[in-house]
């Protein structure tokens, strides 16, 4: 790598997603070890992100660029990431539950997820049971996030989790429920795997969802 | 309105008459009470469950104004996605609700409306369409079924250009944000406007107003959360007034809707009277601004509670009485003479604390009023609002009227300068974000043609 690693560390945390992209180029031209770079520089700039998002010294906008910014660069060493531990953090299908139009909740979660490594597929606004379970069947997530903001609309979270159950596929995903009138009882309640009130806590708790086996989840409520 | 003393709670240059002997902005405040469903789902199956709930909740609101000999009351029946989707459900309940003003009103003889707020289901596609095909069909049906079933006031919270702002906006991209409520807003809110305030012509119903609750709403709940700057929501809020005050230039009277926390701009430009929330809307959302937000009012509202029980009564009941005393208060204040010390210290309480409640102030609100007035197209009256907003920021902030943490400052300096920056035409605005949000949004659905072209 002709420049400093750490000025991928930077480009990132300042969200520059040209830098971090030329950056990743030339360290891939240098012959820098593409696991390396994410595990040396990515992931710890995209921790300082979210630590510093907590510490209310970022706004959701410095998270997105930096998101975006790991993206640009992870998009260039996938296909360097042959080993399996080295492929996506995860995939996830999300959308906004039936009968409910809010998106921006669930578009934030969606981009931090990527921001952070995971292939997501976002179904949208007002998504049946029945495209979920579609979904599910076609991308093969590891994830299911499902998003509410109508307290009308929470009884269609438990209809989506029961279409999953019904169809056979539920073993297969971890579902994760967010949303202002969700809490961590209901989602223990309509049998979800987990619940964040917040969407860098929904990062973590993907991460966290991804770290077990669907035998032996019990609810990690990340608030 | 060109004098701030003439911004004051209860009192509008152009009242509105209505419902059941209702005179808004005459002089009286009056509550606003607007009540949802608790966590059941809205289906066939359970319908005549919901049907009680409304009736119970109508009548409880009812009952307790009575008690408390409040002056006169609004009903706000905001409708849930699958009733404006089944505009006959939509219509059933107005209809029910209206029987149960018309018997209070009969009975006790109070004064009363009902305002009526589908809720605009345009937004199910991506990008949305917003002109045509069936959720347009689904909402302009049931705009209609509410004005025959007995609506008094009919209001919405449109969201065209929402598409473009919640990316924009979440970015912090100030030319996308300007975009959205500068360009595209205004557009959709002009030709819905026209069609409801044609639907309303001929009924009792009035055209009430618009709210850019998913915009600036959404700004001042992601500043809550410290997701986004609360400057940022401050400036956000001023320059969606443009695209609320389209609906005014497009039929709407008043009374504006209550989340439409920019009703202040719209009363200085256009003398109709605005419904306001604050204070008493927390068993929906906090705010930032619970007091200043009774300032000018002269609905005062609650913004939405669920039907669920509480030591005292049900919830509909007892924000009743909540927004019962406050309006008591208000009007006290007003029968003796002191309606503008009361506004002043309600401004004073809130206004140091936050940039939300500073750009609310009547001084902030005449500024961002005159700025708008004195720019020559949405796009333009969009920026002065928003430089007007943020010049009144950094006033304050200079003169040690507004504390402002180092991250905000350093936002609101970026936010002065993109906006400074700002090209000089739309087009050229146009131009310019093409590549970021050509896909975001349906040219057509603003009378556009494509790529950009206007028609």
């Amino acid at each position: 790598m002709t420049a400093d690693p750490k000025q991928l560390y930077d480009a990132i945390l300042g969200g520059d997603a040209k830098a971090a992209e030329s950056l990743t180029r030339e360290a891939i031209g240098a012959g820098q070890e593409a696991r390396e770079l994410v595990s040396g520089y990515m992931i710890p700039a995209m921790d300082e992100v979210g630590r510093r998002f907590e510490c209310q010294e970022y706004f959701v906008p410095e998270l997105l660029f930096a998101g975006r910014a790991m993206k640009a660069a992870l998009a260039l060493l996938r296909p360097l990431l042959a080993s399996a531990d080295a492929a996506p953090a995860g995939r996830v299908v999300i959308g906004t539950v039936q009968g409910d139009l809010h998106d921006i909740g669930k578009n934030l979660v969606a981009a931090l997820l990527e921001g952070g490594g995971f292939e997501v597929h976002d179904l949208g606004v007002d998504v049946p049971p029945s495209r979920f379970v579609v979904a599910v069947r076609r991308y093969s997530p590891q994830i299911v996030g499902l998003s509410a903001l109508l307290t009308v609309t929470l009884p269609a979270m438990r209809k989506t989790i029961e279409a999953l159950r019904e169809s056979g596929v539920r073993p297969d995903v971890k579902v994760m429920v967010g949303g202002a009138p969700v809490t961590g009882r209901y989602a223990a309640e309509i049998g979800a795997d987990g619940y964040s009130d917040n969407a860098f806590g929904a990062v973590r708790l993907a991460r966290s969802l991804m770290e077990q086996s669907p035998d032996t989840v019990s609810i990690p409520c990340v608030e | 309105m060109n004098d701030a003393r003439q911004l004051v709670y209860g009192r509008a240059p152009r009242p509105v008459r209505c419902g059941f002997g209702l005179e808004i902005g005459g002089g009286t405040v009056f509550p606003e009470v607007n009540f949802t469903l608790p966590a059941i789902e809205v289906s066939h199956a359970n319908w005549a469950e919901i049907v009680a709930q409304y009736r119970e909740m109508a009548d409880a609101v009812l009952r307790r104004a009575v008690a408390l000999a409040a002056p006169g009351i609004v009903l706000e029946f905001e409708l849930l996605p699958a009733m404006t989707a089944r505009p006959e459900w939509g219509g059933e309940l107005t209809a029910l609700l209206h029987d149960r003003l018309a018997e209070a009103a009969a009975r006790h003889g109070l004064k009363c409306a009902l305002r009526v707020t589908p809720v605009d289901i345009r937004d199910q596609t991506r990008p949305p369409v917003l002109r045509t095909d069936e959720p347009w069909e689904n909402l302009r049906d049931c705009l209609e079924r509410a004005i025959a079933a007995g609506a008094d006031i009919v209001s919405i919270e449109s969201v065209g250009g929402k598409e473009v702002h919640d990316t924009a906006l979440m970015y912090g991209d100030l030319r996308g944000i300007v975009l959205a409520l500068g360009v595209l807003a205004p557009r959709d809110t002009a030709w819905l406007w026209d069609r409801i305030s044609e639907l309303c012509r001929g009924s009792s119903a009035v055209p009430g107003g618009d709210s850019a609750c998913g915009f600036a709403n959404t700004a001042m709940q992601l500043a809550h959360q410290r997701m986004l700057p609360e400057v940022l929501a401050a400036v956000v809020r001023a320059m969606s007034a443009v695209r609320s005050l389209a609906a005014f230039e497009h039929g709407a009277i008043g009374p504006s809707k209550d989340c439409a926390y920019e009703g202040p701009v719209l009363k200085a430009v256009t003398g109709c009277p605005i419904s306001m929330e604050g204070k008493s809307a927390t068993c929906a959302h906090f705010s930032p601004i619970g007091n200043v937000a009774a300032a000018m009012c002269d609905l005062w509202s609650n913004e939405s509670v669920q039907n669920v029980r509480l030591l005292s009564g049900s919830a509909p009941e007892a924000y009743t009485e909540l927004l019962a005393y406050d309006c008591r208060l208000l009007n006290t204040a007003a029968d003796k003479g002191q309606a503008l010390v009361l506004r002043d210290w309600l401004v004073e309480s809130d206004e140091a604390l936050s940039p939300q409640a500073a750009v609310l102030t009547p001084g902030a609100t005449l500024r961002i009023a005159r700025a708008i007035v004195n720019a020559d197209s949405d796009y333009r009256r969009t920026i002065a609002a928003g430089k007007a907003a943020a010049a009144e920021l950094q006033e304050r902030f200079r003169d040690g009227r507004l504390a402002l943490g180092p991250k905000e400052k350093q936002w609101l300096d970026r936010i002065d300068g993109a906006l400074d920056g700002m090209p000089a035409s739309e087009d050229e605005l146009l131009s310019s974000l093409a590549q970021r949000y050509e896909s975001a949004f349906d040219p057509p659905s603003y009378g556009m043609e494509r790529p950009f072209s206007f028609r």
